[in-house]
This record gives structure tokens, C-alpha cells and sequence, in this order.
């Protein structure tokens, strides 16, 4: 238009030479930083995300309020954290990353709305968020529909795999299989007791726990109970396995919940130390609730501890102290959280694109060396490859390392013969 | 299922089951009374009633890591301080919620349903911004942990045994003052006929207060004993409050005999299934048989003597 307008009154040499002495201050006024190397924003973002010259938009949605808030808080630290160091290293494509964030308030359509809202009002070029199963479930078809990209933090039971997620948590048999398979090794286990939660959660790991035990440990289940969410009364279950005298508690109990049974199977004299016990619920954050006098000994088997002993973890967690007090501690999903924006920007950077599609193309193989659990590569599947550690509880809330996987597990969300 | 265990096994789990329910029992009865207080003489639908009892949790909390802080050597002692500071605590803010919210809602109960709900968010979201959103665990000193070892298989929880002398204590209290003291009295005609007993000399509206402040109070007594068996968070309530309503329903309002006797039938029933069943199942079976026998006596299992 512009152009147009010009035609008549310059002459095409004049002209040329007009803008590039218009360009000259502005190119010296700009700062040092990167837009040599930052490619044309239409270059980089060809749908409509919310993607400037200088800056990119992504959402974190999770619950800030409403009971989850105890487990998601850490979640939410993680990622600021994420986003605020990859700032400090000059962003994402040459652009820094803002984040919006929005309250999923333990509230499944909520978690569904605001998914929507981001995506649709907000145009985020990537989503962090969702903790529990029934939130993630409630956001997937939103996310699938107006073609979004979620990095869902937490362990969760498998049987699910989208092009519009990826997983930086554990999936149910990369968690449980190599912790029974050492337990079994290691102590003998052959009769063991389960107990949880009654969700989808800890009914599919104990599934998957079950046919191990069954068929490749062959041991026995002496026990398989549930009890409803929040519920604060134990003690006609640790009755029960003081009767069947299991090798081995095997725990998926959550929230509350988890609090008032170990403080229960303390004051009615099971001895941690002696009773092997393996949780694949409990992390650093829930025993700062439980009371490490009340947990300490039992075995727990994920992919992170807060003590875990490697350069990338000793620079993270000072980091993490720093920004969110001395006092913080950090679980498993947390550390999963951290994960998710570096994957995001060092598949944005391999794709060369901030297009959802091409970032689900070019996710599997995705490597990040920096990870504090040590190194993760993103198979396939838009799951982790992870190495599966069991840890002790100490006095103190933290663990111990006792036993980590050689390798990486393969993730494998639809196990055969484990359904 | 008992075909491989010994007699003396089976004997010892028994009485350990047996004593499961007995402190079952206690911890329904100590979180219903405060609210049969409230619910039974003043009519109002507290669904704040598990909000007043986390107060206590963290007054207890605060008072365990002010002991550890600069007391360690009265640590094993500062429970008592905890409980007794707790029932001021949720007390006196049970009073400033009557004068501020409650009093003005006598004469519509339904809508105390909707207040205290309201309540019960704003104090939540003010837990979480005071205390921070993650559970705080509350140190116990030591002599609180573990179990009484009666025989070899038999061992009874510290805990549940405390637990079990407070309410028979709180009980025994509350007993007292509504039965047997003057102001019992006055509360009691308060409620039976508000405007004879204004007429009377009786002060309603100072009634009111100190009993509604009473039944917080006991709340947070509650709440302060149950760090022992449960978890403190800021939406830790939310687990008590359906089993409170549910064992002052089924008892019949009004009634602290009433109170006592649904605890005692839902949780001998509950931790008895629970034993045979899965927990889940054992909680459907036992709301089953509530409704149940709720269908047939609504006014639930002892209620006032009222001419028709």
C-alpha cells in the first residue's frame, strides 16, 4: 500500500537508499542480543500462535487452589523456574518466553476450559500443565481438537499416547516393574499385599504389578485393597496384614490419605525397617506432610530423588532452593515438570518451528542432557526414556539411592500381557 | 480366608479388630460433637464444621514448632498446651463467624447451608495463602509413637488409646454442661422456645454465641488430636466433614445420646466389613444400610419427644 503511494514521488535508486539509511539507527540501537540468528517470525510460526519478534507465549495450567494445589504447587515452581532459566539463556529461536498461567482449581471441566482458553484466546504456542489423570483426560480432546501441545508431568497409568502430548513422567510399567523386580531380588519377596486409592491410577498399577508378580516373579498377592479418596482410617486393613504377614506392602495410596496411613501402620507397630514396604506414591513433597518419623525405611521406586547424586541435580536443586526458599523440597513429578519447557524449546529448536505439528514430528529422539534425573531421550511413543531408581526414606524426608536401572526403560503405555 | 491361620492368631485379631472400631468410634464421635452441638441445639448447617477443625490442626502445628524452636526441653508435654490453645483459637473464631455471618441467618437454616459453605472456601483459600498450599506434618513427641505391646501378636496404638480418653473426657464434658449446668440449661430452652426464653431474662443472642463458639471450640480440639491419625493441609477437612453430617444425621439432631449411638452402630459396622470387604465396598455397604434405615426413621435414631 505504502508502496504504492511512493511510487510517484521517489525514484527506485532514491528511494532504496532512503531505507537503508532509515535501517542504520535501528540496527545500532538494538541490543547485542540474538536478532541475526532469530528467523523471521513468519518463518517460524506459520498458524497463528502467540509468537512475536522478541517474544513467545506458552500457558501453565494447573491447580493453584482446590486439593491438588498441595501436589501441583511444586509443578507450577518447576516450570517457572524452566522458563525463567532458559530466559537467562537468551530464549527459545531467539524470542523469550512468557507464560500465562491459569488455574485448572482441582476442577476437571475447568482444567477443560481453561485449556481451551489458552489455546484459543491466547494462542499459546505450548501448554504445561494437568497432575491428576482425570484432568488430563478432561484437556485431551481440547487439545486434540484446536491442535495444542501439553507436557504432562506426572507418573500415571499408561493405556494413552497422542500426538498433542508428551509425557515426562513415568508411565505404570517403567515405574513398577524394575522396583518388584529388585525387591524380589533383593529381598526374597514372594507373597505381597497391595493397597490404594480407589481410582483409575492405583487399580491399573496394580494390575500391571499383579501379572508381574503372578507371572513373571511367580510369587503371590496375598491382599488387594481399595479405599475411597481421603479416606482417613486404616485400621482394619493394617489388621489384615499383620494377619497375611506379606514379604512385601506394595502402596499406591494418595493425598491425605497417605498421611494417615503411615501414621497408622506406625502407631500399630509395623516396623519399617524389618517390613519392606514399596510405594510408587509417595515423594520428598508427601513426606514433608507424612513426617519422616512416620515413613522412614519404607522403599520407594520412581525415576528422581531430591538427593540423587549427579552434576545436572547439584546445580538444579540450589537453583530451585533459591528461587522458592531453602525450605522447598522436590519430588519426582516435579523434576518431570522441570523437564517439560527445555523439551519443548530443544524440539522448537530442532524443528526450527513453533508449528505444532512440525514439534510432534520432531519430538521422538529429542535428547536433554541436562536433565536432573540425568539424561532423558523422548521415544516414539511422546514418553520418556528414563532410568527407574528405588530410594529409601530417611528420618529427614529424603532418600537414599539404593538401586537404579542399568539403562534407560523403554516407555511402553499399552503393555502386552499386563492387560 | 481363616482356614490357615492358628487359633491364637485368629483370637489376636479379633481383639485387634475389635479395638480398630472402638477407635473408629472415638474419632466419630470427638468430630461429630462439636457439630451435634451446633447442627442439634442451634439448627445451623455448618459446612465449615472440617475448617474449624484444621484451625486446630495448625494451632497444634504452630504450637509443635514453636516447642521444637525454643522450648525442645517441654516438647514431650506441648500437646496439651496445643489442644487447650486450639479450642480458643476456633472457638473464638467460631464466635466473631456467629456475630458476623450466623446470627443473621437464624430464622432461615437453609441458607446457613450456603453461608458456612462459603465459609468454608474463604478459610480454605486462606489457609492456603497463610500456611502455604502443601501439608505440614506435625511433629508428636515421643511417647506418642508406636504401640503398647500387650502380647506378641496383639498391639494396641498409642494414639488410638489417647484418642479414645479424649473424647470419653470431651464427651463426658459436654454431657455435663448441657445436662447438668445453668447455661446448659439456658441453651437448651433457647431452643425449645427462643422468644419465652428471650422473655424470661434469658440473654439468646449471648447463648447463641458461646454455644456456637463451643461447638468450633470442640472442633478444633478435634482437629488438633486427629494430626495424630491424619493430614494437615488446607483442604484436609474436606475428608471429615461427610462422615461428621453423616453420623449427627443418622443419630437424629439434637440428640447427644442420639450421636453417640451412630457412631458406635457406623463404625462397628464399617470396620467390620472393612475386614471382609474392600474398603470401598465396606463404605458403600455401610451408606446403604444409613439410607436405609434413614428411609424408615427420618427422624433419625433417637429424636426429641415432640407432641404432633
Amino acid at each position: 500500500m505504502s508502496d504504492e503511494a511512493n511510487k510517484g514521488l521517489l525514484s527506485p535508486l532514491r528511494r532504496k537508499l532512503l531505507m537503508g539509511m532509515a535501517a542504520v539507527p535501528a540496527i545500532t540501537m538494538l541490543p547485542r542480543a540474538s536478532f541475526a540468528q532469530a528467523p523471521a517470525t513468519s518463518a517460524v510460526n506459520t498458524t497463528g500462535l502467540a509468537v512475536t519478534d522478541t517474544e513467545v507465549t506458552v500457558g501453565i495450567l494447573h491447580s493453584a487452589t482446590g486439593t491438588m494445589a498441595i501436589s501441583e504447587t511444586g509443578s507450577i515452581e518447576a516450570e517457572k523456574l524452566a522458563i525463567e532459566q532458559i530466559n537467562a539463556m537468551g530464549g527459545v529461536l531467539g524470542r523469550k518466553i512468557k507464560f500465562i498461567q491459569e488455574d485448572g482449581a482441582s476442577d476437571w471441566p475447568t482444567f477443560a476450559e481453561k485449556a481451551k482458553k489458552l489455546l484459543v484466546n491466547d494462542k499459546v504456542a505450548a501448554i504445561m500443565g494437568c497432575w491428576t489423570s482425570a484432568s488430563r483426560k478432561a484437556v485431551l480432546p481440547v487439545m486434540e481438537q484446536y491442535n495444542g501441545m501439553l507436557y504432562y508431568p506426572t507418573f500415571y497409568e499408561g493405556l494413552e499416547q497422542s500426538k498433542n502430548v508428551i509425557y515426562t513422567g513415568q508411565e505404570a510399567t517403567q515405574q513398577i516393574l524394575a522396583g518388584l523386580n529388585w525387591i524380589a531380588k533383593e529381598k526374597g519377596a514372594k507373597s505381597f499385599f497391595f493397597i490404594g486409592s480407589d481410582y483409575i491410577w492405583p487399580r491399573t498399577s496394580n494390575k500391571i504389578a499383579r501379572k508381574h508378580v503372578e507371572n513373571v516373579l511367580k510369587g503371590k498377592v496375598v491382599g488387594e485393597e481399595y479405599y475411597p479418596l481421603g479416606n482417613t482410617q486404616f485400621n482394619s486393613v493394617i489388621n489384615k496384614i499383620k494377619l497375611t504377614k506379606p514379604d512385601v506392602i506394595f502402596t499406591d495410596v494418595v493425598g491425605g490419605s497417605n498421611v494417615a496411613f503411615y501414621k497408622q501402620l506406625k502407631a500399630a507397630g509395623i516396623d519399617l525397617s524389618k517390613q519392606a514396604l514399596l510405594t510408587i506414591s509417595v515423594t520428598e513433597d508427601e513426606i514433608d506432610g507424612i513426617g519422616g518419623e512416620n515413613i522412614a525405611g519404607a522403599y520407594a521406586c520412581m525415576k528422581y530423588f531430591q538427593s540423587l547424586d549427579n552434576p545436572n541435580n547439584k546445580t538444579f536443586v540450589p537453583a530451585f532452593k533459591k528461587m522458592w526458599g531453602e525450605k522447598t523440597v522436590i519430588g519426582d513429578v516435579t523434576q518431570a515438570a522441570y523437564l517439560g519447557p527445555w523439551l519443548w524449546k530443544l524440539t522448537v529448536e530442532k524443528a526450527g518451528s513453533f508449528d505444532i505439528d512440525k514439534i510432534a514430528a520432531a519430538s521422538p529422539g529429542i535428547e536433554f542432557k541436562g536433565a536432573p534425573e540425568g539424561y532423558v531421550r523422548i521415544h516414539e511413543n511422546h514418553h520418556l526414556w528414563s532410568k527407574t531408581r528405588v530410594g529409601r526414606a530417611k528420618l529427614d524426608g529424603q532418600f537414599e539411592l539404593i538401586y537404579e536401572t542399568a539403562d534407560l526403560v523403554e516407555p511402553d503405555p499399552f503393555p502386552k500381557g499386563y492387560q | 480366608m481363616f482356614g490357615d491361620y492358628s487359633l491364637g492368631d485368629l483370637g489376636s485379631i479379633f481383639v485387634m479388630q475389635g479395638f480398630a472400631g472402638l477407635i473408629l468410634f472415638s474419632v466419630y464421635v470427638l468430630m461429630a460433637l462439636g457439630l451435634a452441638i451446633i447442627f442439634g441445639q442451634m439448627g445451623v448447617i455448618n459446612m465449615a464444621h472440617g475448617e474449624f477443625m484444621i484451625l486446630g490442626a495448625y494451632v497444634t502445628w504452630m504450637t509443635s514448632s514453636f516447642f521444637q524452636s525454643y522450648l525442645p526441653s517441654l516438647f514431650s508435654g506441648y500437646f496439651f498446651l496445643a489442644m487447650i490453645l486450639a479450642f480458643v483459637a476456633s472457638g473464638a473464631l467460631g464466635m466473631l463467624v456467629e456475630w458476623v455471618l450466623i446470627r443473621h441467618l437464624y430464622k432461615r437454616p437453609l441458607d446457613t447451608l450456603l453461608a458456612t459453605w462459603g465459609l468454608s472456601l474463604i478459610l480454605q483459600q486462606a489457609y492456603r495463602s497463610v500456611f502455604g498450599a502443601r501439608e505440614v506434618g506435625v511433629e508428636l513427641p515421643q511417647w506418642m509413637l508406636g504401640s503398647l505391646h500387650v502380647t506378641d501378636s496383639i498391639e494396641v496404638p498409642i494414639n488410638g488409646v489417647f484418642v479414645m480418653c479424649l473424647t470419653v473426657l470431651i464427651t463426658v464434658g459436654v454431657a455435663y454442661v448441657m445436662y447438668k449446668s445453668r447455661w446448659g440449661r439456658q441453651v437448651r430452652a433457647v431452643v425449645q422456645n427462643r422468644i419465652m426464653a428471650g422473655a424470661v431474662g434469658i440473654n439468646t443472642e449471648k447463648v447463641d454465641r458461646y454455644t456456637f463458639g463451643l461447638g468450633c471450640g470442640i472442633a478444633g480440639v478435634a482437629g488438633s488430636a486427629f494430626t495424630m491419625i491424619g493430614s494437615t493441609g488446607p483442604t484436609s477437612g474436606q475428608l471429615y466433614i461427610v462422615d461428621t453430617f453423616l453420623v449427627v444425621v443418622f443419630g437424629g439432631a439434637a440428640s447427644l445420646l442420639g450421636t453417640i449411638a451412630s457412631a458406635f452402630s457406623i463404625s462397628q459396622t464399617q470396620s467390620t466389613l472393612e475386614f471382609f470387604m474392600s474398603g470401598s465396598m465396606a463404605k458403600v455397604l455401610t451408606l446403604l444400610a444409613v439410607v436405609g434405615i434413614l428411609m424408615l426413621r427420618p427422624q433419625g435414631l433417637f429424636a426429641l419427644k415432640v407432641r404432633k
